[in-house]
């Protein structure tokens, strides 16, 4: 199978830009992260399609190896349609962070936070009991 | 005839969902609308599985077309049995919500998105049990992944904005890495339909088989919240509103880990990576059960409990044997029934104590005798003890282990004793802090009845009054702990049918039959 050397140096460009940006704290880039990435894997698939060919629409003429093929495009369709759904809720969901914390910063777990700080407090269950609540007072007081 | 049904338990809640999407203004056609679809996928669901386990599984080409072009559905006894629990789960959930929505006046609220929303779940989670190839199951896990995304930071407080943002960015990669997973098996196998993947697997060298199984698993693996990908679980499920998180813990963890079945029996039958998967499945029990001890919320407990049980299904399928793989399955469904009425029994006292922190509840027992019923019968079951139905799938997981014999399955069956010992530690400890410890003895102590009292000295109308616990969210929290009890009378029954999947997933030569019926195993193209 001959794949374009340019397709995948860009894919491969696409997705080590989008993996630097994920590990960012900052939400904004996260999500161009996703973005770039999201495209990268779009790129995988149309690559994994192989050769380019002519459009996959029926045609007496040619020989059906010179088809494109046409599954890695109905799939990158599909894809587009989540990454495009998926972002416009992940903005919205940046945006309303952004007002509830001013900033564009991934929040610490409260929970997290205490543990680790060590300010969780664990009640101790109680243990002694009380002599006069046994069978045997005589025992418990010795 | 059964095949007619298949496409309905899909239909059905997809288009309740655009039903209550367009009587978003009325709550009460609303509620009807999703209870109606939920009953109806239940009692469609319920017919398939005794279909299909007396006549075997059914294939469905989606608008006829020739099955390795068109997109093709598959129920066999697996699927069947996955889409009778899930569909009680949602039924059950969507009652408590219901009676959890009606007391809280959502009638108010000028659009209500909860149900269209969960009705959408509804339709990812049926999709991926359904799904004939990968794509589909993407396809699935992307529904309901985005349906969950919504539902997660309902009403978009700070806490549920905060949990959101982890879990929305760790899902998106698992989907990314999924879809990449995707093009490369496409890339060299030319074919995203399970059966023909299945067949045309073995003549890919080794080394590529070992790539894209490790990619698919570690997909599948932040689904099911497998540790070391299990981190972003009880930072992101214990802030969702009560019946979220006890839909959520219930079944898309599941989903994670029915996809693993299918990829560790259809797709790579050969044992190359059981031992890996085993040591996964030993950490993941370890660490999740002693992350449930150190947690000091009930929410946070269960989130963690839940991950530290994924183990002993990941221990099942790492078998790569019948008795291991029906285990699993039956641990499955015990699992998904018993997490969520442990979810929900922990809604219940976040309704009656107003907080679900142990530090800061106590006195449960006497103020609230049934709601401590109802989570301590789940939480023996989740501990392993004896009449159960939690000690039944420990007790055929173990058995499967005994049978390889070998020195780590040992180390194995041991960690999964001590892990069962570890949950009923976490889970005695809820009960005797929350339900045992009277209430007096808790630190800084308000009681709600003290704090109405101060606020309005000569109120007749107290605050418990008006907050009492509405009758459906008990009924449906009694419903499920009844299903989890049945689980133990009808456990027969129940391990025979997962016995019956279990075999037809032993080996891919069955599926591949059934869904390509003539094509023969490794002749391809």
């Amino acid at each position: 199978m001959t794949v374009s050397l340019v397709l995948v140096v860009i894919m491969a460009a696409l997705i080590a830009c989008g993996v630097y940006l994920l590990l960012e704290r900052s939400l904004t880039r996260v999500v161009l992260g996703f973005l770039l990435i999201g495209n990268g894997v779009n790129l995988l698939i149309l690559i994994m399609g192989g050769p380019a060919g002519f459009a996959p629409i029926y045609n007496e003429d040619l020989d059906p190896a010179q088809y494109n093929d046409p599954l890695p495009q109905a799939l990158i369709l599909t894809a587009i349609v989540i990454t495009f759904a998926v972002s416009a809720f992940l903005l919205a969901l940046i945006y309303r962070s952004w007002r509830l914390a001013n900033a564009d910063d991934l929040t610490d777990d409260a929970d997290d936070v205490a543990l680790r700080d060590g300010t969780v407090a664990m009640p101790a269950e109680e243990v002694a009991f009380d002599a006069d609540d046994t069978d045997f007072p005589a025992e418990a007081s010795r | 005839m059964i095949a007619a049904l298949v496409p309905l338990v899909v239909l059905v809640p997809l288009i309740a969902a655009a039903l209550t999407l367009v009587l978003g203004r009325r709550a009460r056609p609303q509620r009807i609308v999703a209870a109606l679809a939920l009953t109806t996928v239940l009692v469609i669901s319920i017919v398939l599985l005794i279909g299909v386990d007396q006549q075997g599984a059914v294939v469905v080409e989606a608008g006829n077309w020739p099955t390795p072009f068109g997109i093709v559905l598959v129920v066999d006894r697996l699927a069947a049995l996955m889409l009778v629990v899930s569909s009680l789960v949602l039924l059950a959930v969507l009652v408590f919500s219901i009676g959890q929505g009606l007391a809280d006046g959502d009638d108010e609220t000028p659009v209500s998105i909860y149900y269209p929303t969960y009705l959408i779940l509804t339709t990812g989670v049926m999709v991926a049990f359904v799904a004939g190839d990968l794509f589909n199951l993407y396809v699935g896990f992307e529904i309901l992944l985005v349906a969950s995304y919504v539902l997660i930071t309902l009403g978009g407080t700070q806490a549920r904005i905060r949990a959101g943002v982890t879990y929305v960015i760790v899902s998106l990669l698992s989907s990314i890495l999924f879809l990449s997973a995707i093009a490369m098996i496409y890339g060299a196998l030319g074919t995203v339909n399970l059966a023909q993947i299945a067949d045309r697997m073995s003549e890919l060298p080794i080394d590529v088989q070992i790539v894209l199984h490790v990619m698919l698993l570690v997909a599948f693996g932040i689904k099911a919240a497998v540790f070391p990908l299990s981190f972003w679980l009880p930072d992101s499920y214990p802030s969702a509103p009560a019946p979220v998180t006890a839909a959520f813990a219930g079944l898309l963890t599941k989903i994670g880990v029915y996809a693993i079945i299918r990829a560790e029996t259809v797709i790579f039958p050969s044992p190359e990576l059981n031992p890996a998967l085993m040591v996964v499945a030993l950490l993941t029990m370890v660490v999740g059960a002693l992350g449930a001890v150190a947690q000091a919320d009930i929410k946070r407990i269960l989130s963690f409990t839940l991950v530290s049980h994924i183990g002993y299904m990941i221990l099942g399928v790492a078998l790569g044997t019948v008795a291991g793989t029906a285990a699993a399955i039956y641990y499955i469904v015990h699992h998904i029934v018993v997490q969520t009425t442990l979810f929900l029994a922990a809604g219940l006292v976040e309704r009656e104590a107003g907080s679900t922190s142990i530090t800061r509840i106590g006195g449960l027992l006497a103020s609230a005798p049934l709601v401590a019923v109802l989570f301590f019968i789940p939480a023996l079951s989740l501990g392993g003890i004896p009449p159960f139905s939690g000690f039944i799938g420990k007790l055929g997981l173990f058995e499967a282990t005994a049978e390889q014999g070998d020195a780590l399955a040992y180390v194995l069956i041991g960690a999964g004793a001590l892990v069962s010992l570890l949950t009923l530690y976490a889970l005695v400890r809820v009960w005797n802090l929350a339900f045992w410890r009277p209430a007096a003895d808790v630190e800084g102590d308000e009681s709600r009845l003290l704090r109405a009292v101060e606020e309005a000295p000569d109120s007749t109308a107290t605050l418990a009054e008006t907050r009492a616990t509405p009758r459906l969210m008990t009924l449906s929290t009694v419903g499920m702990v009844i299903v989890g009890l049945s689980l133990t009378v009808f456990a027969g029954p129940l391990y025979g049918l997962a016995d019956r999947a279990a075999q037809g997933l032993d080996g891919s030569s069955d599926y591949i039959e059934l869904v390509l019926p003539g094509a023969t195993t490794g002749e391809g193209e």
